[in-house]
């Protein structure tokens, strides 16, 4: 039941238009990083545009090729070339020579490859591949099926796992981002309210770790009592949500606030230094004891998971000091301080994004001009046509450039999710979201570090950084599903 | 379509992207557009901008004959980076150094405030021209080595090295106090350089040049269209007269003490020597240190200012100025005369004077330098109770014709450190012997220029010039002529004493009369009439100063001038030939030859004080 169809017909050209566009643009603002006021050369193969422009001749032939595979070949070789890549990570780890620190390059003859970009294609299709595998099945596939999650979970974490190794973090974050797959095809959101819950309490408990209640109890953590407080209002959010009863957010709210009360005028009228955190600890206490005994009353697991949830919570928070200050390496944890503004070193840690922040602040509305770009070209931003490429397009094409190139991704992902949706298979949709998930990711880090807003991680902005092996990467994994969707109408609905 | 349970999370993940493009826009927005701050981070970054340093003014002399130029400099600079494929050795011999002191000063540059080894540093400061030359031709061989070019002062004379001053480096005050300046900067220390500093350190330029995070030079910014061009210092000609100068430098060799030399008719100084002085090129360069040392060391102090700074009791050349306040106060009349049996006799007081005729009337007591004159018209101005209330009063009366006559302030000449010189008010007195118990005979040794008051040699010659003018002087100053400016309005600004311009006329005639027949016969000049008062300044510590005060010619006077002497006796033996040997060479431009003797016994003399100086 398999229909032949010209895919040159049926390719989705406003996805290509928009990858020769960021491409296009990419290599602009790489000719313009590169660029030295003191050699006024405008052409030279061994300088790094040069170079790029050779990747991305390659990187096209590459997308044609893919482009004429026939679709199946994706479905077919989804699993050894998942393995394929799996032995090359590993062999990398081991023959890699070490570049500041990193174990990540594999030398073959003249070439060098950074395995891991090609990696995050093949675990793509492997989850694809092993989620459509029930397709055909009754019921489909089910994420909640516990078997299937674990299997899920050893398909990303493996590769995730060998890349870390390499000391590549900022690779191996990136699988974090295919939860954003995982909970279109039907894992249950609160899984993402929970990663949510977890980043955001790990913040306050880092921000305010070392700011005190009051004054006079000096170790009392403010951030663990602001945590401590999060959770008893995500647990009253989930009671009132999942089972709708009011009257025991109302009674907790009621002894809640009783409780702060009391304690509040026992500080103020009797100068008594009281335990404020201890206070908060109680009325988490109390809440505790107030689920369980509605979960023995009326027999809802419901009330089990949430107060779960509330001592997970407390024992996260209590963890994540002790994560942050002894399983992060120092640089992560300077980078993460940086972020949240409680060092503020601009001449080491805080360097590069300080000066990228200069960089693209001086753009202005309209920027410097192509060239003009005095900080780029002038070396302040260190990695500044890879991981910081968005600082010349920023300084030397301004606010109106630099929006334009986030409305291109924004078009692309946009348009990326229209692709994913109309997919009548389900190896082709998963294929698009995981697309979308990653693109997206790239994006969000890679953008956020260089105008401060997310701690800096070193992974590419796609298209755009220099880099072969980055370029290619992003090349195969777009154009295999710009083949999977010029053939959508081969597949029948199930 | 399949398995539609979920597809509205679409929404949700669309949104999620939207969320994070429209945060990132609006962060862009304020960075980009709200916040100047980012501008100016990013212009002190990159720009630059190097110091073009003007050319400084040159000096000159009355008559346009340069005194002080410039003359470059060159600096060996490295930047110790790029030093790697160095020949050491080689760059050693071609300037003249050893391999060790090589790498001492490499090591030492290191621990210097604002070492990078990515920017020139200072390797080597004023190399020597020849050296220069030698560097020059092998200079493509060294790669990271740098010549920088700067500028020195060049002098022309070895001549009034206090008068010009020299320029150093200027310290944190200055920095502070004036913004111009920067660490590093020279400027003018003293002398004409101190207070002409402004005119003559002119503009700086400024090239902006732009800059790599590594502090590199990566060439000019838009092809320099916004770089400033420096602007030279203003010249400035001096009232000094260069040759009168070393010949008054010359006259006053192996002697301590000074000359100043005064155009009566606009109070430009024509000649400013302080013995001993010296050469002010070895002031300039790598040796400036060293011998500055040397000089602040020598027990002889080359580096008072003496016609400015040294303070005497002006001893008999005062009686001139008695003479005018006794005259003015109608004390005496020119008739008056007074006895004088070898001195002045009153109260069991006696002070000494030399065998003339007597009594004398004015005149010829200015001739002879009587002291009994002087000294018994001036207890009778003192001590006269039908004219003055009290002592005090009288002495406040003598005292601001005095400092009309330009004593006991500074005068507020163009040099740095004036001292005022010292005229005491009867307040003083009160001090020292209590308001009621003082009066003329008490203090009667200011008559003759002795006792309290003391006088700046500029003074004593400005005495002269008011003497010459009959009546007025302008304030005495070096500068002549600024460059595209005009000199100070206090130098234009005719100052008339409070003595009528008659009275003056005696004095002339008495100053006449000491050339031709009295104190200063001796040095008179035959085709010049002179106005001389000679003086002898007594001085506790050792021999008497030996002072002349004098101006010629007698009608339309061309210059007024003070010679001091000091530790050499009598002013008539020392003071006087070298005053009227500088007129002579001012006016006549030679020595006649009946002066030769004189000008060689001069020349000859050695009258240094007895000072171990070999160290």
């Amino acid at each position: 039941m398999i229909r032949r169809i010209n895919i040159f017909q049926n390719i989705d050209w406003i996805t290509v238009v928009i990858y020769l566009l960021l491409i296009f643009f990419g290599w602009v603002c790489i000719y313009g990083s590169v660029y030295n006021f003191e050699e006024k050369d405008f052409w030279d193969f061994s300088e790094r545009y040069g170079k790029q422009l050779v990747w991305m001749g390659m990187a096209c032939v590459i997308a044609c090729v893919l482009l004429t595979l026939d679709s199946r070949v994706y479905n077919n070789l989804a699993y050894p070339v998942y393995g394929v890549f799996l032995l090359l990570l590993l062999l990398t780890l081991v023959l890699a020579p070490n570049i500041k620190g990193s174990r990540s390059w594999l030398v073959i003859g003249p070439v060098s490859l950074q395995t891991a970009e090609f990696a995050k294609t093949a675990t793509c299709l492997a989850l694809a591949k092993f989620m459509s595998s029930y397709a055909f099945q009754s019921g489909g596939f089910r994420v909640k099926n516990w078997r299937n999650l674990v299997a899920l979970f050893f398909i990303v974490a493996v590769p995730a796992g060998i890349i870390l190794l390499q000391n590549e973090t900022g690779s191996a974050i990136v699988y974090v981002s295919l939860m954003l797959m995982m909970y279109r095809e039907g894992m249950p959101g609160v899984i993402l309210f929970l990663v949510l819950c977890c980043v955001v309490f790990f913040i306050v408990a880092i921000r305010f770790g070392d700011v005190p209640i009051i004054d006079a109890v000096p170790d009392e953590s403010f951030g663990l009592f602001l945590v401590v407080m999060m959770t008893i209002a995500v647990s009253l959010a989930f009671v009132f949500y999942y089972l709708k009863d009011a009257q025991l957010c109302k009674n907790v709210l009621l002894y809640t606030v009783a409780l702060f009360g009391v304690s509040f005028a026992v500080y103020k009228f009797f100068g008594v230094n009281v335990r404020f955190l201890y206070v908060a600890y109680a009325a988490l206490a109390l809440t505790f004891m107030y689920l369980m005994a509605k979960l023995f009353n009326v027999r809802k697991l419901t009330y089990l998971w949430i107060s779960l949830f509330m001592l997970g919570s407390v024992a996260y928070v209590n963890m994540a000091d002790y994560m942050f200050e002894k399983v992060l390496q120092p640089h992560q944890r300077v980078r993460i301080m940086e972020t949240l503004g409680m060092t503020n070193d601009l001449k080491r840690s805080g360097y590069n994004v300080n000066q990228s922040k200069i960089a693209i602040g001086s753009g202005g509305v309209w920027g410097k001009g192509f060239l003009n770009g005095t900080q780029t070209k002038l070396k302040y931003v260190p990695e500044q046509d890879t991981d910081f490429i968005f600082c010349t397009v920023g300084e030397e094409h301004g606010f109106v450039g630099a929006t334009l190139v986030l409305g291109l991704f924004l078009v692309l992902l946009l348009r990326l999710i229209v692709l994913a949706e109309r997919q009548r298979s389900q190896f082709s949709r998963t294929y698009g979201y995981c697309v979308v998930s990653i693109l997206f990711f790239h994006l969000a880090i890679n953008i956020g570090m260089v105008i401060g807003l997310t701690p800096v991680i070193g992974i590419p902005l796609p298209f755009f950084s220099y880099g072969g092996s980055s370029l290619w990467g992003f090349t195969i994994l777009l154009f295999i599903f710009i083949r999977l969707d010029a053939s959508r109408m081969e597949y029948m609905p199930n | 379509m399949l398995n539609d349970t979920y597809q509205n999370r679409r929404t949700v993940i669309a949104g999620m992207i939207l969320l994070v493009v429209f945060v990132y826009v609006a962060r862009l927005f304020s960075i980009q557009i709200l916040d100047d701050t980012y501008q100016d981070l990013a212009d002190s970054n990159a720009f630059y901008k190097k110091i073009v340093y003007p050319t400084r003014g040159l000096i000159k002399d009355r008559n346009g004959k340069l005194i002080v130029s410039n003359k470059p400099a060159y600096d060996v600079m490295v930047v110790p980076r790029e030093l790697k494929k160095l020949d050491t050795l080689d760059f050693c011999n071609t300037i003249g150094v050893t391999v060790d002191e090589f790498k001492k000063r490499m090591k030492e540059l290191r621990y210097k405030a604002g070492y990078s080894s990515y920017t020139p540093q200072p390797f080597m400061t004023q190399l020597s021209a020849q050296d220069y030359g030698y560097l020059l031709e092998k200079l493509y061989k060294y790669q990271g080595v740098y010549i920088q070019k700067r500028t020195l002062r060049k002098y022309h004379y070895p001549n009034a090295a206090l008068v010009l001053g020299s320029i150093g480096e200027v310290d944190r005050s200055t920095i502070k106090k004036d913004s111009f300046y920067i660490m590093g900067d020279w400027a003018g220390k003293n002398g004409i350089e101190k207070t002409y500093e402004m005119m003559l350190r002119g503009k700086k330029g400024e090239e902006i040049l732009l800059r790599d995070a590594h502090g590199r030079i990566k060439g000019s910014y838009e092809d320099g269209v916004h770089d400033v061009e420096a602007k030279a210092g203003k010249d400035i000609t001096l009232s000094l007269d260069i040759d009168l100068q070393a010949y008054g430098e010359l006259l006053m060799q192996n002697k301590v003490g000074s000359i100043a030399a005064i155009e009566p008719e606009t109070g430009e100084i024509l000649a400013l020597v302080s013995a001993p002085t010296y050469d002010p090129s070895i002031l300039v360069g790598r040796e400036r240190t060293k011998n500055y040392s040397k000089l602040v060391k020598n027990p002889l102090n080359p580096l008072f200012d003496r016609p400015m700074m040294a303070e005497y009791p002006p001893g008999s050349t005062f009686k001139t100025a008695n003479a005018l306040v006794l005259l003015q106060e109608k004390v005496i009349t020119p008739a008056t005369a007074f006895g004088c049996s070898r001195g002045f006799h009153a109260g069991g007081l006696t002070v000494g004077c030399h065998p003339h005729a007597s009594p004398l009337t004015l005149v010829p007591s200015i001739q002879h330098s009587c002291n009994a004159y002087y000294c018994a018209g001036f207890r009778s101005m003192i001590d006269d109770r039908r004219k003055y209330k009290n002592t005090a009063e009288a002495f406040e009366v003598w005292k601001n014709h005095i400092v009309s006559l330009g004593f006991g302030y500074k005068l507020g000449a163009d040099v740095p450190n004036e001292e005022r010189g010292y005229i005491p008010n009867s307040k003083v007195y009160d001090k020292i012997y209590g308001a009621g118990y003082w009066k003329g005979l008490t203090i009667i040794s200011v008559s003759i220029g002795q006792g309290e008051i003391l006088a700046t040699p500029l003074q004593i010659a400005n005495l002269g010039a008011i003497i010459a003018n009959r009546g007025y002087y302008y304030v005495p100053h070096l500068v002549k002529n600024i460059e595209n400016d005009t000199i100070g309005s206090a130098f234009k600004e005719k100052k008339v004493t409070s003595i009528d311009r008659k009275y003056y006329d005696y004095v002339v005639d008495g100053m006449d009369l000491v050339m031709k027949n009295g104190t200063g016969w001796g040095s008179r000049i035959d085709s010049i009439e002179v106005c001389g008062k000679t003086g002898t300044a007594q001085n506790p510590h050792g021999e008497d100063h030996s002072l002349f005060m004098a101006f010629a010619p007698k009608d339309n006077p061309k210059i007024a001038i003070c010679v001091v002497v000091e530790n050499s006796g009598f002013g008539a033996t020392w003071a006087a030939p070298i005053a009227t040997l500088m007129i002579e060479k001012y006016l006549k431009g030679r020595i006649a030859p009946r002066r030769k003797s004189t000008e060689d016994r001069l020349l000859n003399a050695n009258l240094l004080p007895k000072i171990d100086t070999s160290n």
